[in-house]
């Protein structure tokens, strides 16, 4: 029986790896670059796993386009770490003159990022970072977590500083880089306050998760036990408005939430007056990724790290916003 | 040794009343149910009806795991049906009116009962072990909710969709009246026809059964086409939970929850006898202890420690192997403690 069931799991497991291998390897091999000054781009998404990474990709095919003298070959690993350094090695071998890399997992690079680097290709890094040594790469651009989770907990400091204030707050998956900074940078922020955060579990940056978890915390502490939640993602704060007004609270007005990303669906709840507080995690980075990389291809020197700019709304703001925003 | 406690749904029920008992001790607020506008309101209607997708889920992985099989798509299959019915409402003119939702909610159950019928001709016909034969569909499925959503989590206002989940009937949760018809439906087709006995025979030995006449092919086809027909139910419910079509997360490793459940209730994976009371139990034990985890104040990074403690005391108690050893130590009739015991289970199992 256990014989059985491990080689169930192990089958699993080469099959789970073929497949995504298969589909993660979508490359167009057109093979010859260095043609008429176009710049010959390898893109090496993490996958299509939510809205922002669907903007994040847009915007990047949009900068890296024909009309702007990229030829971009893109590849989504879907979530892949193994499939990813596959598709960057492609890459090098394809002989592109520039790689962009939004990392799934911080570790594990160092090899394909030196083979890059003997192959004196420049590696740009989008979104998120490695653990590899900073000589690997040429820069990285992104969002600044830490601040994100600043600027959300710098406005409820300012608006509940002085008063009694009950917290909850609905944390990203465990151990993930946008969850750990951004509480670091929230608990900085209302250090001090009389802010009090009474309690704090994983919705793992999905609705559901962010509905149950509300949940349990309204069942835990009635409405009238919670003045303020802090949601790590806008996704989370939607769901736990679904048990808010299920609870028979009205979101924004006996419960106010702040949370982060801005996406377009929490930026019409903010401006229907249920959050009332979000911070922009933006997701356009397309255009200094591409700048970067011709700076970078004319030897220009470059900062090894660049903050894309993030916004913060409050309801009034996102009402005026809402039609301009492209995600 | 009264009778009632050598019944085989003891343990497990006993497991829950102990994770309610050891939540009203920590906070009573636990036990308290309300009426708030001529609804119940609290923590234990909650759980009733959160529990509705991981029970239809359950109820079909039973049925599935009775005739010796497994079905690891139900999740990617919730997935597909959210993504259909909500997509169906978000084009259409009119995403309020009834009628639209109900012909969402018919396509997408459609769409996943043939879905569990493809995984059920791969296993019942062509003959492919479950496992590899459910896998495929649990990989691509995804991928599938992905491409009719678009990549973007489909978000749709529409108060009939909202009630399937979150709506209330004679003051209870709706989607508590979804689970126990399912249940009823599983238990009437199962305990009050022969077809229960048919899939047990199946699941015990398939090459006996089709020598005496059992048209297994049949028996096995239908118990995926049930899986993923319920699995459907499901992915609608959690997508009316959350107004939104979420392909990535909806029904994220439900799978491994639903067999969890099933293997809680007292049904073996090896097939043939099967518990739907059991199952049942398994999925309220399993969204109780995610409501003690919350409640108990456990945090982010230990949950899955503390569920997977809870779960491995729960199993343990209910081991035989375990019980007979306990008996043993504890002195009681030293004499010829191994056989009575094991009798006693086997007979009740």
């Amino acid at each position: 029986m256990l014989k059985k069931v491990l080689t169930g799991v192990a089958m699993l497991g080469s099959l789970a790896l073929v497949a995504t291998g298969c589909g993660g390897s979508s490359d167009s091999g057109d093979g010859s670059s260095d043609s008429g000054g176009v710049i010959k781009v390898g893109f090496a998404q993490t996958g299509s796993e939510s809205g922002w990474r669907s903007a994040n990709t847009e915007s990047m095919k949009e900068a890296f386009s024909k009309e702007n003298g990229f030829d971009l070959v893109f590849n989504a690993a879907d979530n892949d770490p193994a499939a990813q350094i596959a598709a960057v090695r492609s890459f090098i071998n394809q002989g592109v003159d520039a790689i962009v890399i939004a990392p799934i997992v911080e570790d594990g690079w160092d090899d394909v990022l030196n083979e890059a680097k003997e192959a004196d290709i420049p590696v740009i890094l989008e979104d998120r970072t490695v653990s590899s040594s900073d000589d690997l790469y040429a820069a990285w651009v992104g969002d600044d977590f830490t601040k994100e989770g600043e600027t959300a907990g710098q406005w409820a400091a300012d608006t509940f500083g002085d008063t009694a204030t009950k917290l909850v707050v609905l944390e990203g998956t465990t151990g993930s880089a946008p969850a750990n900074d951004r509480a670091t940078g929230f608990d900085s922020a209302i250090e001090g306050t009389k802010i009090e955060k009474i309690d704090s579990q994983t919705g793992e940056f999905t609705r559901d998760g962010g509905k149950k978890v509300m949940e349990g915390f309204l069942q835990k502490y009635g409405v009238d036990g919670i003045d303020l939640v802090f949601a790590h993602n806008d996704d989370m704060a939607l769901g736990a408005i679904e048990a808010i007004e299920a609870a028979g609270g009205t979101p924004g007005e006996d419960i106010k939430i702040v949370s982060i990303d801005a996406v377009h669906d929490g930026m019409q709840a903010l401006v229907d007056g249920k959050i009332n507080f979000i911070v922009e995690c933006n997701p356009l980075l397309g255009d200094q990724a591409a700048e970067l990389v011709k700076s970078v291809l004319n030897d220009e020197s470059v900062d090894k790290q660049t903050f894309a700019v993030d916004q913060s709304f409050t309801q009034d703001q996102a009402a005026k916003v809402l039609d301009s925003r492209p995600y | 040794m009264t009778r009632w406690m050598r019944h085989r749904l003891f343990l497990p029920v006993v497991s829950l009343v102990a994770l309610i008992l050891v939540n009203a001790i920590a906070r009573p607020r636990f036990v308290q149910i309300t009426v708030r506008d001529g609804e119940l309101y609290g923590a234990l209607i909650d759980i009733l009806r959160n529990s509705a997708p991981l029970m239809l889920v359950a109820l079909g992985m039973t049925v599935v795991i009775a005739t010796r099989g497994i079905d690891l798509s139900v999740g990617a299959v919730m997935a597909v049906s959210g993504a259909v019915a909500l997509t169906i409402i978000d084009g259409s003119s009119d995403p309020g009116n009834v009628g639209t939702v109900l012909v969402a909610i018919v396509v997408s159950v459609l769409v996943a009962l043939v879905l569990g019928a493809w995984n059920g001709f791969l296993v019942a016909v062509l003959e492919i072990q479950p496992i590899i034969a459910t896998l495929v569909l649990m990989l691509a499925g995804r991928g599938v909710a992905l491409l009719i959503t678009d990549g973007f989590i489909t978000t749709v206002t529409s108060p009939p969709l909202k009630y399937v989940a979150s709506g209330h009937l004679l003051g209870l949760p709706f989607a508590l009246f979804i689970s126990v018809a399912a249940i009823a439906l599983i238990a009437l087709m199962e305990r009050r026809t022969a077809l229960g006995v048919l899939t047990e025979a199946v699941g015990i030995n398939p090459e006996a059964s089709r020598l005496t006449g059992v048209r297994s092919r049949g028996i096995i086809l239908g118990a995926y086409v049930v899986s993923g027909t319920f699995a459907g139910v499901a992915g609608v419910i959690y997508s009316s939970n959350i107004m939104a079509a979420d392909a990535n997360a909806a029904g994220e490793l439900i799978e491994l929850y639903a067999i969890l459940a099933v293997v809680l209730g007292g049904t073996s994976l090896t097939g043939g006898k099967f518990s739907i009371a059991g199952t049942v139990i398994g999925v309220l034990i399993i969204q109780t202890l995610q409501s003690t985890i919350l409640f108990l104040g456990v945090s982010s990074a230990e949950s899955p420690v503390f569920f997977a403690f809870v779960v491995i005391l729960v199993v343990l108690i209910q081991s035989p192997r375990v019980y007979q050893v306990a008996r043993r130590m504890t002195g009681g009739r030293r004499h010829h403690p191994a056989p009575e015991v094991t009798t006693g289970v086997e007979v009740t199992s």
